[in-house]
């Protein structure tokens, strides 16, 4: 199972890079969004990669740590808004500036 | 138990939550609002150094005794960052008073919760909080940059809000990691546990903490990641670029706070890490910062380089190691963060003065109304700025050379200053000529000049020789804080020693 979560980060941060340094606006807003998965799911896996496990300590030898569900809520949360602001903000850069590229300059 | 440590936090949080259920109502009003909440928080910050100087204090919100709750720490380095914030903001307020507030409706609301995420990063002793704290500066700061239409103010925004975005997911890996090897987010817990870990955790601890310079580097923008700053601050509205001058300062204050506590004395392999980065890279910021500051077109373009150069030469005073080059920097961090504040107001100002033709550019513009009155006010920030004698910079950068000692260090670090003085004293000087004594006749000028905003600017810049007169106790004040801050064991005791209040008995 590890093999795979690390894989499955490893590749969604990747194609979160690969889409930052397309320098269009929407595929960034779309790149940060899929870091931002990564991200979470790395908060997640640092509370160690448990199944059925309980979450209250003394029920079992191992136990699984709530604290980072709740930091993955809490970074869930922020990066919702976040990712609606920088949506509004590509659309309002796109109206102004005529064009869709990070910089503001044109196609040719 | 002590209720005042929060309130700084919460008195913006109400205030911007009332302002925004108000929104529809008379600006007057709303005006008054702001302008109560920022100004109380200038006695309130001298009320909590007052308390920090009798010792750190320790607030456990909602009474989990730490390492299981978030904690808020006072420290006399806390209460002293928040006393230049308050400051700051009721200046700029004052400004905006005049009419930068009516772009938008809600600019006072987004100003306060600016404020609240700003004292909360100063005050917080969690990691996680920091995040949380961080992210709430910076979506007020999104808004607040993009106040007001203007092309140029979507793409310096643009490029902002990305940057920081990006920014807050590295600071989340790094916090994930620091959890994951600890199993705690208190930052005092985390110094104790990191000083336990075995030998072959360090290098990933070690990796953690570059992600975090790396995230607080772009937030007080350091070479190499400066390149957002002169646009966006050049874009801004001035009372919010006025503001914004405390925000680089914020992450000045989470390098000397995260690595102090977490990573200084007393942690084996990783003591002092960051601190041979910080040396070329606060160096290098001051060289690019000062040829930016020379080839600006701008006054406020100017004005946003000098803030980058003060953000460089704070890293390298930092990165000298020693109390002395500490006490020295933080002096600096006052001066540079209120005088660069003053100046952004002034620029403001003067772009109206001029009116839209010419604006805050360094061309010849009409004549100037009050031009004595002026031309004295630019005079006296820019010897302050530059660090030329009487003024509050001639001492910070005075204490902070000679706190360098004897070496090759400090033969780089007094060619880095004293050479950046003199080409930005060049870039003032020239600025100055150009916008004063040199006129486009035929131009017709803007507005008049505003008396309260000029108030506001004037009041600003009045900090530094205030910081000049009272240097003695500035700092007898700033010693004790940084003798804590190299002695993070009191710290640590006094976080991890706090009883819940009243315990065991009923709610």
């Amino acid at each position: 199972m590890e093999l795979l979560y690390a894989l499955t980060l490893g590749i969604l941060t990747m194609s979160g890079v690969y889409l930052l340094l397309r320098a269009r606006t929407f595929q960034v807003v779309v790149g940060l969004t899929l870091i931002s998965y990564a991200v979470n799911l790395f908060l997640l896996a640092m509370g160690r990669l448990h199944t059925g496990m309980p979450a209250v300590l003394g029920k079992a030898e191992e136990y699984a740590d709530p604290l980072p569900q709740a930091l993955v809520l809490t970074a869930i949360v922020i990066g919702f808004a976040m990712t609606a602001f920088s949506l509004v903000l590509a659309l309002r850069a796109q109206g102004e500036l005529d064009t869709d590229h990070v910089d503001g300059k044109g196609d040719n | 138990m002590n209720q005042l440590p929060i309130l700084p936090i919460l008195l913006p949080m109400f205030m911007g939550a009332l302002l925004l259920l108000i929104s529809r109502s008379s600006m007057p009003l709303k005006r008054g609002l702001s302008f109560l909440a920022v100004v109380v928080q200038i006695p309130l910050a001298i009320a909590l150094m007052g308390q920090a100087s009798e010792g750190i204090e320790v607030y456990a919100a909602g009474n989990w005794v730490p390492p299981f709750g978030i904690v808020l720490v006072v420290d006399r380095l806390a209460a002293f960052l928040l006393l230049v914030t308050a400051v700051l903001a009721s200046c700029s307020v004052l400004y905006a008073m005049r009419g930068d507030d009516n772009l938008g409706r809600n600019f006072h609301s987004l100003f306060q919760f600016q404020l609240m995420g700003i004292n909360g990063a100063f005050l917080t002793g969690d990691m996680f909080n920091l995040f949380v704290f961080f992210e709430i500066l910076l979506i007020a700061s999104y808004a607040l940059l993009l106040h007001g239409a203007g092309s140029s103010r979507v793409r310096a925004g643009l490029h902002y809000v990305l940057l920081n975005l990006f920014g807050s997911a590295l600071f989340l890996l790094a916090v994930g990691t620091l959890y994951g090897l600890t199993g705690t987010l208190n930052m005092a817990d985390m110094a104790q546990r990191i000083a336990e870990l075995p030998e072959v955790d360090a290098p990933l601890i070690g990796a953690a903490a570059m992600l975090l310079l790396i995230v607080f580097g772009l937030k007080a923008a350091m070479f190499p990641l400066y390149f957002w700053l002169p646009r966006a601050y050049s874009a801004a509205s001035a009372p919010v670029a006025a503001l914004f001058a405390i925000m680089t300062k914020v992450g000045i204050y989470s390098v000397i706070r995260v690595y102090s506590l977490m990573f200084g004395e007393g942690e084996g392999p990783l003591a002092w890490l960051v601190n041979d980065w910080l040396w070329p890279v606060g160096l290098l910021t001051i060289v690019l910062a000062t040829i930016g500051a020379l080839a600006a077109s701008t006054l406020n373009g100017l004005v946003a380089y000098l803030v980058v150069l003060s953000v460089g030469i704070l890293m390298a005073g930092i990165s000298l190691g020693t109390a002395d080059a500490l006490t020295a920097s933080l002096y600096y961090l006052a001066h540079s963060t209120w005088i660069s504040g003053g100046l952004f107001l002034l620029a403001g100002l003067l772009a109206r003065t001029r009116g839209p033709r010419f604006g805050a550019r360094i061309v010849p513009g009409p004549q100037l109304p009050k031009l004595m009155l002026f031309g004295g006010v630019f005079f006296l920030s820019a010897i302050s700025i530059v660090g030329l004698p009487p003024l509050s910079g001639f001492i910070g950068k005075l204490m902070l050379l000679s706190s360098a000692g004897t070496g090759a260090k400090a033969g780089w670090l007094y060619t880095a200053v004293l050479g950046s003085g003199l080409v930005v004293l060049v870039a003032m000087s020239r600025a100055g000529s150009t916008l004063f004594w040199r006129q486009d006749a035929a131009a017709v000028p803007g507005e008049p000049v505003d008396a309260l905003r000029m108030t506001a600017v004037i009041l600003l810049l009045l900090c530094s020789p205030m910081m000049v007169i009272f240097a003695e106790p500035t700092l007898d004040y700033l010693n004790a804080a940084s003798a804590e801050i190299f002695n993070p064991s009191g710290y640590i005791e006094r976080v991890m020693s706090t009883q819940a209040t009243n315990p065991g008995g009923q709610p």
